[in-house]
């Protein structure tokens, strides 16, 4: 028995039911380990419960029932799960707990909902759905951010405390209050992806383990909300960048452009189910930011090689993106699309643009893209000059050491 | 004529506080209470919980934007208050959301402290 795997698994599960039976997330969690403990202790010799998700549900309910019993201090508590779930039943029969895992399939969605809610600050919505519903460790997460221990495990006592204190809703909103509610959970599960995507620092196997739970969450989302259109096509974008995984790294931890990736190394499968899912929500009328992001993505993933780039596409999109969603990123990255697709000259001038703006001043991208179209000019000392620029702006390690190899190469 | 007296003060000083010396505040905050209750003066009064349990409601461009935390822009004045009775925080802030202040001001959405509550943990 994979007791890890188990938890990794099922743990999210297990919580969500435990916290609306329990009506409180530490104790859910405490019981929950207990229940681990006692399936550590009882499967080797009596064997493994056929629904082992039942079992740890039901176990755990028992522990806390007799926590309560013990402590007088949660007779206010008992009272309330004595309305939520019978107290005076013995341990459940496996056949009485079989159905507990599709009793409840909104306990998921529901915890999903509190972790992402808007009362909380970003970066603890961010632990919490990381910790809660993906079953990872105070210490892993605080790795994966580079923030202390310490830090991290004050975030998620505080954001636990304010759910409880301020009385958060443990439930689904409702129809009025879903759209919004949505945008919030989108956007949490999308910044787990980038922290584990374009993020440098850190241990790389943290990280990557961050796509891959975002990618997780978004699954289960879409599985919990099938006609949401707008989600299916965050899973896609997901699924598309992180297609590239293997490719945009080299072996010396180095960054790779995406047109000199080796297309070989590009996950397949994974732009196949991006492509599907998005083609899929953009015939049911997805026109929302992620659509628009994954289909660039998509054209990106689907052509053959960097030169067939459908990049008058890529342009366009960006246009559409930018009038929902203003961002210097995508002016930046809109404008490299149009150098590529019409004319280098056309490019730089929409950069040109875009430098005098005062809010812009240190953005690194900006002097790394004109120096990128000055190099494909051949304006080699101007190109110098940008990448100068870019190399004195930028934070990132990865990226400074890309702007230096760029610039002794067009120095030389 | 009414008045409203507004309570501030460091809430770490008071969980600093011994509790011998806290349970004789609580004590004294008591009989005050009581004493203005039998005046007939007290309207109304609660013991907040603490400000990380604040919430912040603004409406903007008529998008409900609610962040955590309190209110903490010092430009601005505390120009008045509803004492309201809700479900639970996400009616609390609807309902801060439709107070006409919400749309240029701010509003900061605090639980009330309650002794059942407190007992319950």
């Amino acid at each position: 028995m994979d007791l890890e795997k188990l938890h990794r698994e099922e743990s999210g599960r297990v919580l969500a039911t435990l916290i609306r039976l329990l009506g409180d997330f530490d104790l859910a969690e405490e019981m929950l380990q207990e229940a681990y403990a006692v399936a550590l202790e009882k499967w080797p010799s009596e064997g493994e419960p056929s629904n082992q998700r039942a079992w740890l549900i039901s176990t755990a309910r028992h522990k806390a029932i007799d926590r309560i019993r013990r402590d007088q201090r949660w007779e206010v508590k008992r009272q309330e799960i004595a309305k939520t779930a019978p107290l005076s039943a013995p341990p459940a029969a496996e056949s009485e707990v079989d159905s507990t895992d599709d009793m409840f399939p909104d306990d998921q969605l529901r915890l999903i909902f509190t972790c992402c809610h808007p009362a909380l600050a970003v970066e603890s919505q961010v632990a919490l759905t990381l910790h809660t519903i993906c079953g990872i460790t105070t210490e892993e997460i605080s790795k994966a951010f580079l923030t202390p221990m310490p830090t991290m495990a004050q975030r998620l006592v505080r954001a636990k405390r304010k759910i409880r204190d301020a009385n958060v809703p443990y439930r689904v909103p409702p129809p009025e209050d879903l759209p919004d509610r949505l945008d919030a959970v989108r956007l949490i599960v999308y910044l787990i992806f980038n922290e584990g995507y374009f993020a440098s620092g850190g241990d790389s196997l943290i990280r990557r383990e961050l796509c891959a739970e975002a990618i997780r969450l978004g699954r289960v989302l879409c599985q919990l909300l099938p006609r949401d259109t707008e989600t299916h096509t965050l899973l896609a974008l997901m699924l598309l960048h992180d297609s590239r995984r293997d490719a945009r790294v080299s072996a010396d931890r180095e960054l790779i452009l995406l047109e000199d990736q080796d297309r070989a190394q590009w996950h397949a499968d994974q732009i196949r189910e991006g492509t599907a899912l998005l083609e899929s929500a953009l015939r049911a009328g997805a026109a929302g930011p992620y659509a628009l992001q994954a289909s660039i993505a998509a054209l990106h993933a689907n052509a053959k090689t960097s030169a067939e780039t459908d990049w008058p596409q890529i342009a366009a999109l960006y246009s559409a993106l930018l009038k929902i969603n203003p961002s210097p990123v995508i002016e930046v990255n809109r404008a490299v699309a149009v150098s590529l697709a019409r004319s280098p000259e056309e490019g730089l001038a929409l950069l040109d643009d875009l430098a005098v703006r005062a809010e812009l001043a240190d953005f690194h991208l900006l002097p790394a893209a004109r120096a990128d179209i000055l190099r494909r000019l051949g304006k080699h000392a101007e190109a110098a000059g940008a990448y100068r620029r870019a190399l004195a702006l930028a934070t990132n390690d990865v990226e400074r050491r890309f702007f230096r190899r760029r610039l002794s190469e067009v120095s030389s | 004529m009414q008045y409203l007296l507004l309570i501030y003060g460091q809430e770490s000083d008071w969980w600093n506080i011994p509790p011998a010396q806290s349970g004789a505040l609580i004590e004294e905050f008591g009989k005050f209470t009581q004493e203005l209750t039998a005046s007939g003066k007290n309207l109304g009064s609660n013991r907040l919980k603490d400000v990380a349990s604040a919430t912040t409601v603004r409406v903007r461009d008529g998008k409900r934007v609610v962040t955590d935390g309190p209110f903490a822009e010092t430009k601005e004045q505390l120009g008045g208050y509803y004492l309201i009775e809700a479900r639970d925080l996400d009616e609390a802030i609807a309902i801060a959301a439709k107070i006409p202040s919400a749309r240029f001001g701010s509003v900061e959405v605090r639980p009330v402290f309650t002794m059942e509550q407190a007992a319950g943990r």
